[in-house]
């Protein structure tokens, strides 16, 4: 009996585990960003993107797009006590450095009021302006500008 | 030598940090013999003291700005080549460099008061640490920062278009130094309020 319960013991655990394994790897035919890879398979890290080196302001693809950057913004540090950020595009500053000045929208409220200063929630400015990169895009889209 | 200065250090130490064993004077006194005995005198201690190592043998360097030094540019990039701390802060040239090692004594003294011991104490402090730090490089032209990076071996075609426009317009008529524009590329900032540029 004893040596009975221990087979079947085994046998269900070595049934369990193909199982369980059988379940992992076989992706039914499925494909993610990941690939066609099974879920306990390791998929190498994607190598960093290098962003791109300073160039000339690009072309916006819509109306109240949020223009992307054109430059390098390692380091660039935004926080409570400093905004690398505004260093160069505040209107105090923009002459000095050549960079395009925030546009009056930055100055209002949700409400339309307009501040003396930067509003709060325009005050992070990488939640909607973005540095770019060249790379392949992860899906197939049909997106137009506007111009075109 | 590192050994021995150590032992004694820790003797003295022991007596310094007993209250009733020493007066608020002999502290004092105490405090910049220490200091001369860490930062100044000889060459051999003055190495010693020129160490990475050494800066952040204390915690308030170690556990603030060593930290924040470690995701920069300074401390791993592409050309593995780093920068230290003695190598922005302490003056090359002899005479600089005891001049500043004396200054330094005051950290001696600002370890034992415990003036940074802690990160909120740290921070409150940092403007004020700031300050004079890049008051001493606008003074000495960003020496420091020069030993490494010369002008004259800027390639203005490596360099991205924003660097080029305000190195050869404000750099190179010596308007301006590496610190006006460069600041915060080793450690956080502090409150930038009133900061020319910045504000
Ligand atoms: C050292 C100065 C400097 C800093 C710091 C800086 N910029 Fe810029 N930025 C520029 C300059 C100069 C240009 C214009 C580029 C040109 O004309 O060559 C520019 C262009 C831009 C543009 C494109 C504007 C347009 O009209 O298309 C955006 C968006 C932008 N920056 C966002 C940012 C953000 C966000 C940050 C902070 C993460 C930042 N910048 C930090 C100098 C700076
Ligand atoms: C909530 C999203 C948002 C945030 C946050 C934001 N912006 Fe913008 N930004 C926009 C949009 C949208 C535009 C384009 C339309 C406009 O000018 O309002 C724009 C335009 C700009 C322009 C081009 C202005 C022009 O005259 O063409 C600059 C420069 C800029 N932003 C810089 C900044 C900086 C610097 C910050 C951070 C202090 C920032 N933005 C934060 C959304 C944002
Ligand atoms: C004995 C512990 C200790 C060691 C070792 C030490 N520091 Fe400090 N450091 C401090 C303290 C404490 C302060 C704050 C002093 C004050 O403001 O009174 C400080 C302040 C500083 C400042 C700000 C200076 C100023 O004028 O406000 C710099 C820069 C600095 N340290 C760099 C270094 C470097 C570089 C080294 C290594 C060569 C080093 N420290 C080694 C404890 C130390
Ligand atoms: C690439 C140059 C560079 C290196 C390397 C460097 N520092 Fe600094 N440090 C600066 C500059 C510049 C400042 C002035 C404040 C600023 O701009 O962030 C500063 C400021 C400080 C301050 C004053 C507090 C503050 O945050 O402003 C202390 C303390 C300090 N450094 C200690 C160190 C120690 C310790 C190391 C080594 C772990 C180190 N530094 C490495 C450039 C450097
Ligand atoms: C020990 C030598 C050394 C010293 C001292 C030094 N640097 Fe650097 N610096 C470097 C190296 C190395 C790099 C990275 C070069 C690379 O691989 O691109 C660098 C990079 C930089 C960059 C480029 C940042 C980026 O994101 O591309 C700036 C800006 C800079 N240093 C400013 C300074 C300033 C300001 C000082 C003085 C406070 C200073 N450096 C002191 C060695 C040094
Ligand atoms: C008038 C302002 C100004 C002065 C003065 C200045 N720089 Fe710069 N520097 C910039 C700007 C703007 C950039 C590009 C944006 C950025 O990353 O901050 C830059 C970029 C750099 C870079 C990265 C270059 C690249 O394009 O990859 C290095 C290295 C550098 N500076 C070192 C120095 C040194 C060293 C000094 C002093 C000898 C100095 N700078 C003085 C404004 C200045």
């Amino acid at each position: 009996m004893k040596k009975f319960t221990v087979a079947l013991t085994l046998v269900m655990a070595l049934g369990g585990i193909s199982m369980a394994t059988q379940a992992v790897s076989d992706t039914g035919g499925m494909k993610s960003l990941r690939g066609a890879k099974a879920l306990d398979e390791g998929t190498r890290a994607p190598t960093m993107h290098k962003f791109n080196k300073d160039e000339e302001p690009m072309k916006r693809s819509y109306v109240q797009q949020p223009p992307v950057i054109p430059h390098k913004v390692r380091g660039y540090k935004v926080d409570l006590n400093s905004n690398k950020c505004l260093s160069c595009h505040s209107w105090d500053n923009y002459k000095e450095s050549g960079a395009t000045k925030v546009s009056l929208t930055h100055f209002n409220t949700r409400d339309g009021h307009a501040l003396a200063d930067i509003s709060p929630r325009r005050y992070f400015c990488m939640q909607c302006h973005v540095p770019q990169a060249v790379t392949e895009p992860l899906v197939e889209n049909t997106y137009k500008n506007s111009a075109e | 030598m590192g050994q021995e200065s150590k032992g004694l250090f820790a003797r003295y130490w022991g007596m310094l940090t007993t209250p009733a064993k020493a007066a608020m004077g002999s502290i004092l006194v105490g405090g910049f013999i220490a200091g001369v005995l860490f930062w100044g005198g000889f060459n051999t201690a003055l190495e010693v003291t020129n160490t990475e190592e050494f800066c952040i043998s204390c915690h308030e360097m170690r556990d603030n700005v060593y930290q924040e030094l470690k995701e920069t540019i300074h401390y791993s990039n592409r050309s593995g080549v780093r920068a230290t701390c003695p190598d922005c802060h302490v003056p090359k040239e002899w005479t600089y460099k005891i001049i500043r090692k004396i200054q330094a004594s005051k950290e001696v003294w600002g370890k034992i008061t415990g003036i940074v011991d802690t990160p909120e104490k740290f921070d409150a402090h940092r403007r004020e640490m700031a300050d004079r730090e890049w008051a001493r490089m606008k003074a000495n032209d960003s020496r420091e920062c020069r030993n490494c990076h010369d002008f004259q071996s800027m390639d203005y075609s490596e360099q991205g278009r924003r660097s080029v426009k305000q190195h050869q317009d404000a750099l190179a008529t010596g308007q301006k130094t590496c610190i006006d524009c460069h600041k915060g590329i080793a450690h956080q900032l502090p409150d930038m309020k009133g900061v020319e540029g910045w504000d």
